[in-house]
């Protein structure tokens, strides 16, 4: 086996991997939405990684000199040691805004993980041997996708909340596990798809002749073959977990306090809009610059790896 | 046609039976009872009120007994609100629900395709940018952030709505716009992009050397074609209006059923939490087979076997 392995791969992966990437990251490389995209992105990740180190002050502690000379009310923006002021507590948003930055970047990698774990192997086993099988996986894929999933991960949230699992990172594991348990769907369907149409191709039909195993042709031809959509499809899944994880810290059912995910921050913030908008506005703006980001680089990404929609843009 | 039809509104069982089965089973597993409130009733009473409801009896008794309730129309009496069936509140909420999700339907196809369009016209000229402005900001801010910023701005500052209740059209404007603002942001975006798509075909280029009228150009052939993409992601644009609307009812103090879903988790009324539960995936596997049929009406190379 050990040389119809090797020609197989000389035949094949120099093919694969000359053109695609680089002109892929020329193309991205011209398009200024994807390079704005990708500039908040980086900035996101920075915020994430670092932000308890460029954080001016501890996320939970409370300047409760400076709040008492306030007179109790919120400290505005622009205030000495107070960037963006502080909440109604004292505590002081800028920090709180990159602790919630710290949240949304676990949130978006952990949740695409869960999502590729459960959706590449269902959506392989399916494309690959048909039949039956691709029958029942597909129709348990289309109850998934009916289900109404902001409802299912609201209540796995409530159901679960009280448990070690439940507690376990602040609540935040359950917040991954509910939201990756109902988006797995677009991924497999993906993944089904293009081995579908991969599997009929010539240079699939040559490594099976020459005794190639399933696994083997899945693993190395299929799967890095069909990548594209697939990474495009988990750079767009990005924004919508971050949605749905403000969304669920927004009606309470998220991120346990005192941690501060943009969505606790903007519902901590609404009783005070009247007098002190910045404790809603820039958890907005953070939240916005997050979607924006990924949204613009998952649509240069779709330009840039499949060039027969280059131009939609 | 009628065969797929069939096929597809039968499909629908069997959802709503995994649905409904898993939702049972999560429900029964959130620690707690009907009867927690914040007076604790004694042991005593909390026996007699569960052997009332039937809430004794093992899991899957108490699920067929639900089931049964349910194929024949009957959803149970609240926990919550004792003097109340779910039925009496399902049917006294869901109109308005219902309106909420029609008006920002409409709003999001007759804003966001139009959009859409003076955007591919204006390619790359202030049309374009206005239009893409308009969809960032649609895409960028969660439809619960939208929706205080326009209570604030609307509501508080400027006074020109009311922020709450639902008594007649001046309620209806906030939350229409904040349900509707992420859809027309994805229609705009598409139609646009689909837009773009169709203006280099070769048909536009016959229709165009042939002398027909720019506008004609535009509408019988450019616009026609190019929103048969744009009806995909009505799907997922609906699902999203009906999830969508239990956040915005329950922000603007809407009484329709959605905002029903969150206080029937917290409160464990089981039978209304089932209701809502079945509810929301009836409308979404339903309307994807709405879309589905609406796909193939319009693109005449589509056909269902």
């Amino acid at each position: 086996m050990a040389t119809t392995t090797a020609l197989d791969r000389r035949l094949t992966k120099p093919k694969q991997s000359a053109g695609l990437w680089s002109d892929a990251f020329g193309r991205l490389r011209k398009n200024r939405l994807a390079l704005f995209g990708l500039v908040l992105v980086i900035l996101f990740l920075i915020a994430g990684a670092f932000g308890p180190i460029l954080a001016p002050w501890d996320y939970k502690v409370q300047d409760l000199q400076a709040i008492f000379a306030n007179g109790n009310r919120p400290i505005k923006p622009l205030s000495p040691g107070h960037l963006l002021g502080t909440d109604s507590l004292g505590r002081d948003l800028l920090s709180r805004l990159l602790d919630g930055a710290r949240i949304s970047v676990t949130v978006a990698f952990v949740v695409q993980i869960v999502i590729l774990s459960i959706g590449v192997p269902i959506g392989a086993l399916a494309g690959w041997f048909g039949g039956r099988l691709d029958n029942i996986l597909m129709r348990f894929t289309d109850v998934i996708y009916a289900f109404p999933d902001l409802l299912f991960i609201i209540l796995l949230s409530v159901a679960f909340r009280e448990t070690a699992f439940g507690q376990a990172l602040d609540g935040l594991f359950l917040v991954f596990v509910a939201i990756g348990l109902t988006s797995w769907v677009t991924v497999a369907r993906l993944v089904r798809g293009q081995l579908l149409a991969l599997k009929e191709t010539e240079f699939v039909e040559a490594a099976r002749a020459i005794g190639v195993s399933d696994a083997r042709i899945v693993v190395r031809h299929l799967l890095p073959n069909g990548l594209s959509p697939i990474i495009v499809a988990i750079t767009l899944g990005i924004p919508s977990a971050i949605l749905a994880e403000s969304t669920l810290a927004f009606i309470g059912v998220g991120v346990q306090p005192p941690r501060a995910s943009w969505g606790s921050l903007i519902a901590d913030g609404q009783k005070y809009v009247r007098g002190d908008p910045h404790l809603v506005l820039f958890p907005a703006i953070f939240i916005a610059l997050a979607l924006i980001g990924f949204t613009f680089l998952g649509d240069g990404l779709r330009d840039a790896l499949d060039p027969k929609l280059k131009g939609k843009q | 046609m009628i065969t797929y039809l069939a096929r597809r509104i039968l499909w629908i069982i069997p959802v709503l039976f995994t649905v409904s089965i898993i939702t049972f089973t999560l429900m029964h597993a959130v620690p707690g009872g009907p009867w927690d409130s914040e007076k604790r009733l004694p042991q005593g009473v909390q026996n007699r009120l569960n052997a009332q409801y039937g809430l004794d009896q093992p899991i899957y008794v108490q699920y067929i007994t639900w089931a049964g309730g349910f194929v024949q129309g009957n959803l149970g009496p609240s926990y919550r609100f004792k003097d109340r069936t779910v039925n009496d509140i399902v049917s006294d909420g869901i109109w308005t629900t219902v309106q909420l999700g029609v008006m920002a339907f409409l709003l999001a196809v007759f804003v966001g395709i139009p959009l859409g369009i003076i955007a591919s016209l204006g390619h790359n000229r202030w049309p374009d940018y206005l239009s893409t402005s308009v969809s960032i900001v649609g895409i960028s801010t969660p439809s619960f952030v939208l929706a205080i910023l326009l209570i604030v701005f609307f509501g508080v500052q400027l006074r020109w709505f009311p922020t709450s209740g639902w008594k007649g059209p001046p309620n209806w404007v906030l939350p229409t716009i904040a349900l509707a603002g992420f859809p027309i942001a994805q229609i705009a975006r598409y139609t646009r992009a689909s837009m773009l798509e169709v203006t280099r075909k070769d048909y536009i280029r016959t229709a165009q050397s042939k002398g027909l009228r720019d506008r004609a150009v535009v509408i019988r052939h450019m616009v026609r074609n190019a929103l048969i993409p744009v009806v995909t992601i009505l799907g997922p644009i609906l699902a999203f209006l009906v999830t969508g609307s239990f956040i915005i009812e329950t922000i603007f103090a809407i009484p329709g059923v959605g905002r029903y879903y969150i206080t029937a988790i917290g409160t464990r009324d089981y039978s209304l939490l089932m209701a809502m539960t079945m509810l929301y995936a009836f409308a979404v596997a339903f309307m994807n087979v709405v879309v589905d049929v609406l796909y193939a009406y319009i693109d005449p190379r589509i056909r269902y076997s």
